[in-house]
């Protein structure tokens, strides 16, 4: 899939300069397209370095165990398949929480625990269940308090305000998340009656 | 509404820095030495990201400087119009579920252009987009795959959907922010 994308990008580009007489532009773009992109990796060192700082510290001192309490009753709605004391529930709890703090390092191996977790529940090992579903919409769609990479971004880019999108991407991934799981459930249902049926 | 909200944006981040620092030495974490370790992985991860920014940045150059991404842009905006989606911001919304460091070379795109700039409403717009949703087809094989799952059942279609609602939700948000919704 990625390298069709990255294949049509250039091709396209490349089909397009020749019609439209753009082709020094091309040329120039391969050249200091490259550049750019090791600049701007250099610059982001800086602020995902002391993102990761912080969010060790929030770890260490029991941020995830702390949300993981204060997501449970929401937790147990929206995984009614999974026991309460199960494994399972810890890990996606977890999950959540690290989601939440924009940690995405430590969500994606807290995120497959529980993965794996929920596959000791499923009885058709090939089939995602409801559950795993479920677990899926809420990482896709994730709430993010910090866009830790973004922010890094626009400090490059000498934006006045780096971190003004904190808001509006609170509300934007708020909104997103509340779609995913009203989503989920709807698709489920559908699915149900078209098994039934 | 439009103050409230840049309020929030202004205070949020030294109130998160604030609190995690605070919270971490009432809990007794040697603060200092923790933070020194878990910057430490902030390297490794920008140098991971040279190669993947290296590929999708040209890719990215070479479309908009030969001039088909005028030509996409303006192939898309009459569906676009009256959703409200900027069609500058369509080949980003196109690229997020599939590919995070492609949409990001949008992204930039964006930033660098002199007419625009991360600050301009664009800028925000291009920001809340990459920000606020996540690689849904890479998590999907991920995770589903690291299992051993064939069948996705409708976890697809709804990872999907909820990006378009992301895009959506993101037009929301910054045109609240910039005070072109009032409540």
């Amino acid at each position: 899939m990625i390298d069709f994308i990255w294949l049509v990008l250039f091709l396209a580009g490349i089909v397009t300069a020749m019609f439209t007489g753009n082709m020094s532009k091309v040329a120039d773009a391969i050249i200091h397209g490259s550049e750019r992109g090791v600049t701007l990796s250099i610059g982001l060192i800086s602020v995902i370095a002391l993102w990761l700082g912080l969010m060790n510290i929030a770890e260490k001192a029991g941020a995830i165990a702390w949300l993981s309490r204060l997501l449970r009753p929401i937790a147990r709605r929206l995984f009614p398949s999974v026991p309460v004391d199960h494994p399972a529930m810890g890990a996606i709890l977890a999950n959540m929480s690290a989601n939440l703090l924009g940690i995405g390092n430590a969500a994606t191996p807290l995120g497959l625990k529980a993965m794996h977790e929920l596959q000791t529940l499923n009885e058709d090992k090939e089939t995602a269940s409801d559950a795993m579903c479920t677990l899926l919409a809420i990482n896709t769609a994730s709430i993010t308090l910090i866009p830790t990479t973004v922010i890094a971004i626009r400090m490059q880019y000498h934006s006045h305000e780096p971190t003004a999108v904190v808001g509006t991407t609170l509300l934007a991934s708020a909104i997103g998340t509340a779609f995913a799981i009203v989503l989920d459930r709807v698709f489920r249902k559908l699915s149900r009656r078209r098994r039934a049926a | 509404m439009q103050t409230m909200m840049s309020t929030v944006s202004e205070w949020l981040l030294p109130l998160i820095v604030g609190s995690i620092l605070l919270f971490g030495f009432i809990k007794r974490v040697p603060i200092y030495n923790t933070f020194v370790d878990g910057a430490k992985g902030g390297f490794a991860t920008s140098i991971k990201l040279i190669p993947h920014l290296i590929a999708m940045v040209v890719a990215v150059a070479v479309f908009d400087a030969s001039g088909a991404m005028n030509i996409l842009v303006k192939w898309l905006e009459p569906c676009l119009t009256w959703l409200h989606i900027p069609p500058e911001v369509a080949p980003m919304a196109l690229l997020r579920p599939i590919s995070g460091q492609g949409s990001l070379a949008f992204m930039i795109n964006i930033f660098e252009q002199p007419d625009k700039g991360p600050d301009s409403w664009l800028g925000m717009l291009a920001s809340t987009m990459q920000a606020s949703s996540d690689t849904t087809l890479y998590i999907l094989t991920v995770y589903f795959g690291s299992v051993g799952i064939r069948r996705f059942r409708y976890a697809m279609g709804v990872g999907l959907l909820s990006d378009f609602v992301s895009v959506l939700a993101s037009v929301f948000a910054v045109s609240l922010l910039s005070g072109m919704i009032h409540f």
